[in-house]
């Protein structure tokens, strides 16, 4: 009986150790924004203090950081969501020649490191003159989007009946229509899945903006935050930490939003068998 | 469908044009300038800025004679295989299996607690993590609460530092692909093995892993793939150092071509990162079987 309830018992202690240890490091970020005196080690703060945040977000430098941010972000999540839907309307309906061959290079790319073309990227803004350019930048980040956005909205659409397109042109309606009024609206948990995912990957992403963009004016809230704790040699944690916990709830927001809808990108959208 | 192919054929190529448009400049056209510049001696500043020359294969030879680039491949090997392999996918199992049955209420907390990790953008990882390894930071205050003398973590294991903080930022993803395949194991056969006497550990072995073999190749080379691009987490926690003690092949590859602006250069480390990719993308490809 002994080694039965031993068998019971171990699986929560090791459990409970390995969410100790992933939770010390995020604890303090907590505990430090709201601390006016944060120092390196966790601590509990002796009074709770807005202070930081406040010093945060009095300054329109962060304002505008936090503003560049979301415009890259939305626009992305927007872009990717316009021309991912209209690429994965062929594919999903039109019986095509290079189908096959079309979704495998986007599959290809979905999974090639982006980091490996920045240098490059980069040559090529330089050449069109386009460094420190937010537009182009969003137009980049885009396009390393896309593929994952077509692959998914692909998916997504796949799974809605042709039958309901179908008697929507027998009453009249043209692509356009079909595609706004009936197939978009059926494919809503889709593109919520899609536009969040890539709001989030944009919205973190330190690499791209750091490269392409010159002026520490336009920075996004990703390389602010750098500069932060570049410049600053680490002193004012407190603050630190504030920016980094309203850096990060976007993030944290939307993943609660898409959670219901989450678990079908993890089945790898579908397409694996087994 | 009473529109001819023709007209399929037209409409099809407006509804592709924009994404085709957007690949073809800002995706496929980096790639293919990779493999050009990537053979010239282009550089950031100086004559080799305004007139840069076709070089042939020189760069790839001072690669390889270069100790700094054998030394990156060998520092992302050990990424890889220190954080993604065994850590990500490892642990990722792991809790995934050991959360399976297990109290609702008791699972959601840590799979929040993991989830929020994940969840973190990759910058502040870094910045929650340089503090928490800090010589005054929480882990060190925790060894001296224990009587031990603190150790400067990013000094003296730097490499093991930067995996714990990617295996902490990463592990949510394998715990989420693993729990999603673990629920599709059914439940009648691993009764059924349970009634024949098969301990938990023959059940793990024989059955669960044999029947979740797709998922965990798929996750492995997922991992490995994402692992692979990892530059942000290491460059704001070690920047590559001390020395070349976390210097990966991105980072390797950024000090080349915007620190020493040998950008020819940077980009011939970029193609060898970019072939690793392409050769990772291939078997994650035939991993999946795709369904069109």
């Amino acid at each position: 009986m002994n080694r039965f309830r031993l068998e019971k018992t171990v699986p929560y202690i090791v459990l409970s150790l390995i969410g100790i240890l992933f939770l010390l490091p995020l604890l303090w970020v907590i505990f430090a924004s709201f601390d006016a005196n944060a120092k390196q080690a966790l601590s509990m703060p002796s009074s709770f203090t807005l202070t930081n945040f406040s010093a945060i977000l009095s300054d329109p430098a962060n304002i505008r950081a936090f503003i560049i941010g979301l415009f890259l972000s939305i626009g992305q999540a927007t872009l990717v969501v316009i021309v991912g839907v209209l690429a994965a309307y062929p594919l999903s309906r039109y019986a095509l020649k290079y189908k096959k061959p079309f979704m495998f290079s986007i599959l290809f790319m979905t999974s090639l490191p982006i980091t490996a073309v920045m240098v490059p990227v980069y040559q090529l803004f330089m050449f069109l003159n386009l460094q420190d350019s937010l537009v182009a930048t969003m137009l980049f980040l885009t396009a390393s989007g896309l593929p994952y956005g077509i692959w998914m909205l692909k998916n997504f659409m796949d799974a809605v009946p042709l039958e309901l397109e179908e008697s929507a042109w027998v009453d009249g309606a043209s692509i356009w229509t079909c595609l706004r009024k009936v197939v978009a609206p059926l494919m809503v948990p889709g593109i919520c899945t899609v536009a969040i995912f890539t709001f989030s990957m944009s919205w973190g992403n330190f690499f791209v903006p750091y490269i392409l963009i010159q002026s520490p004016d336009k920075f996004p809230a990703s390389v602010t935050i750098y500069q932060f704790f570049g410049t600053y040699g680490m002193v004012e944690y407190g603050k630190l930490a504030a920016f980094s916990v309203i850096y990060t709830m976007p993030a944290v927001i939307l993943y609660l939003f898409s959670q219901k809808f989450m678990s079908k990108g993890f089945s790898f959208g579908g397409a694996t068998k087994g | 469908m009473n529109s001819s192919s023709k007209t399929l054929t037209i409409r099809s190529i407006f509804f592709l044009l924009p994404s085709w448009l957007l690949l073809l400049i800002f995706f496929i056209g980096p790639i293919l300038l990779t493999f050009y510049f990537s053979f010239t001696n282009l550089a950031l500043t100086g004559a080799q800025a305004q007139q840069m020359q076709f070089v042939g294969f020189d760069n790839f030879v001072m690669m390889f004679q270069d100790a700094n680039f054998r030394i990156s491949v060998v520092k992302t090997i050990l990424f890889l295989l220190l954080s993604a392999i065994i850590g990500q996918q490892l642990l990722g199992f792991l809790l995934a299996f050991l959360m399976k049955e297990k109290n609702t209420t008791f699972r959601r907390i840590i799979g929040i607690i993991i989830i929020a990790g994940w969840v973190t953008p990759e910058i502040v990882v870094a910045f929650c993590w340089v503090a928490f390894l800090n010589d005054n930071g929480t882990l060190n205050a925790i060894i001296q609460a224990l009587g031990m003398n603190g150790v400067t973590w990013l000094y003296t294991f730097p490499l093991i530092s930067v995996c714990i903080a990617n295996i902490w930022h990463g592990t949510a993803f394998s715990m989420l692909v693993f729990q999603a395949s673990l629920d599709d194991v059914p439940k009648s056969i691993e009764e059924a093995a349970k009634i024949d006497g098969a301990s938990k550990l023959q059940i793990l072995f024989r059955l669960i892993i044999p029947i979740v073999k797709g998922s965990i190749v798929t996750n492995m080379i997922l991992v490995t793939l994402q692992t692979l691009g990892v530059f942000t987490l290491i460059y704001a926690m070690t920047g590559g150092g001390p020395g070349t003690a976390t210097q990966t092949l991105p980072i390797f590859m950024y000090n080349q071509a915007f620190v020493n602006y040998q950008l020819g250069y940077g980009t011939a480390i970029s193609l060898v990162l970019l072939l690793i990719g392409v050769v990772a993308s291939l078997f994650y490809i035939r991993s999946m079987k795709v369904q069109l």
